[in-house]
């Protein structure tokens, strides 16, 4: 549920309820595009240092 | 033949190195073997899908049943995954790096299991969404059914790279660097986990904690959780390691060889001990106010246990034989070190948890509240017991599946050298 859904209540616990879900999502999904973005850049560099020697 | 020879070649293939498993024949055998009973919990799935939950023993006083203290048990008994997470990454106890993957493996089964049969337990699966989105928030069960969809999402992260170290995945570029940057973030993730389990475990506590209209389970509390939310986190963190132990040890016994250090087990029965000693004491505080609150307020205590099944016997099983028993041989040094005796406190303390589930939704529901009431027992049916036991025969493959190919126990080529 959405705050511009129609049965959203601005209201301390919608906040509270639905933004700790946000949070925890928004969290996981930033965690899993760091790792996969840092694990692709390691390997192209990697890629990159085997073709230097 | 030619068929059959490449499949065994491929699954040598993707066996970790310096690892034995048995042969790609027993595998099959055994695969196959737990397909039967796994059968006979499909069709009962599928008979209370098709069919309707009239195919069950629920009713209108059994609404909560089988499923739901089920469900309760196994994500108490899958709190093993987020304690020993905890317990690795936030208190930093180095040992545990040695079963906190096969934790993880242990608390997806749990959580896909709990899923799992809420799917079948609300009937209607495809309005199973409905939850999150006509979310209503002032619901413990609507914070469950959030955290425990997060957290199995948690879970499914943590069992990743475990997927990436397989020895074929592994040797490429990409799926290396991955499994090692989401090792690297493991302490967030581990909180996140904390975060969540400690809502939903004690959510769960908190539902038959607010009936008010049922002495038998209604508890005063703090702020809006009632004591329940707390002994509910408390009993789930005492017996997740337990069943941990547990499925280590039956993993052991299959695969006949050690698989985990002596010490590594040890910390964690001993931690379990005292939770289960801790949560003893505050379980039976609860009951002594309990007994007296709601003696005067005209539920006396006799009444709680006047009808059979539902005994004294029941209180003196759930906090004595399942409850002292197995915290006394935890919390001892020598009886925890004697193999026989950690297996039997560990069954002792995760059959505990579940009995305590099942008094808390299914008697909660028999005990009479109104004066005309009379009691009604209630016995789950065969489609009941096969469509819960399902996953275990699923956990079971998954188990094996992750064992062979996976590398999950860190100190396997040390204990077994070959």
């Amino acid at each position: 549920m959405f705050p511009f859904a129609f049965e959203w209540v601005n209201d301390p616990v919608h906040f509270v309820f639905m933004g700790s879900v946000y949070t925890v999502l928004i969290l996981l999904v930033i965690i899993l595009h760091y790792c996969g973005i840092r694990g692709f850049l390691d390997w192209l560099c990697k890629k990159e240092d085997h073709n230097d020697h | 033949m030619r068929f059959f020879a490449k499949f065994s070649e491929l699954d040598s293939a993707l066996i970790p190195k310096g690892v034995k498993r048995c042969s790609f024949q027993c595998f099959l055998v055994w695969i196959g073997i737990l397909h039967i009973p796994l059968m006979v919990g499909v069709v009962a799935t599928l008979m209370c899908w098709g069919l309707a939950l009239n195919v069950t023993y629920l009713n209108n006083n059994f609404p909560f049943g089988l499923w739901i203290a089920a469900d309760l048990g196994v994500i108490a008994l899958g709190a093993g995954a987020f304690f020993t997470g905890f317990l690795r990454y936030i208190v930093k106890i180095d040992e545990l790096k040695n079963i906190v993957n096969f934790a993880v493996v242990v608390g997806v089964i749990c959580y896909a299991a709990a899923q799992g049969i809420l799917g079948v337990d609300i009937g209607q699966p495809l309005r199973g969404w409905f939850i999150f989105w006509h979310a209503n928030v002032h619901s413990m069960l609507t914070e469950v059914a959030f955290c425990i969809t997060c957290y199995f999402m948690v879970l499914c992260i943590e069992y990743f790279p475990l997927i990436l170290e397989n020895r074929r995945i592994y040797k490429f570029g990409f799926p290396h660097g991955v499994a090692h940057h989401l090792h690297e973030t493991m302490p967030t993730i581990a909180a996140i986990g904390v975060f969540l389990s400690f809502f939903h475990q004690g959510s769960l506590g908190g539902v038959p904690g607010v009936l008010y209209g049922r002495p038998f389970a209604f508890r005063e509390g703090f702020l809006v959780w009632p004591w329940t939310f707390f002994l509910f986190i408390l009993s789930a963190i005492a017996c997740g390691p337990c069943f941990t132990i547990l499925i280590t040890w039956i993993t052991e016994k299959f695969a006949r060889k050690r698989l985990v250090k002596r010490n590594v087990i040890d910390i964690l029965a001993k931690i379990s001990g005292r939770m289960l000693a801790l949560y003893l004491i505050l379980k039976t505080i609860d009951t002594l106010y309990w007994v007296k609150v709601a003696g005067d307020v005209g539920s006396p205590f006799r009444s709680f246990y006047a009808n059979q099944p539902y005994g004294y016997w029941v209180l003196v099983m759930e906090l004595g034989i399942l409850g002292v028993i197995p915290a006394i041989i935890l919390l001892s040094t020598k009886a925890r070190q004697n193999e026989n005796l950690l297996i039997l406190a560990c069954l002792l303390n995760c059959a505990g948890i579940f009995m305590n589930r099942w008094i808390m939704t299914v008697q909660t529901l028999a005990v009479p509240v109104m004066s005309f009431d009379k009691f009604i027992s209630y016995h789950p049916n065969w489609v009941e017991y096969a469509s819960t036991l399902l996953w275990l025969w699923l956990g079971a493959i998954f188990i094996s599946l992750t064992y062979r190919y996976l590398p999950i126990f860190p100190q396997e080529k040390e204990l077994n050298p070959y």
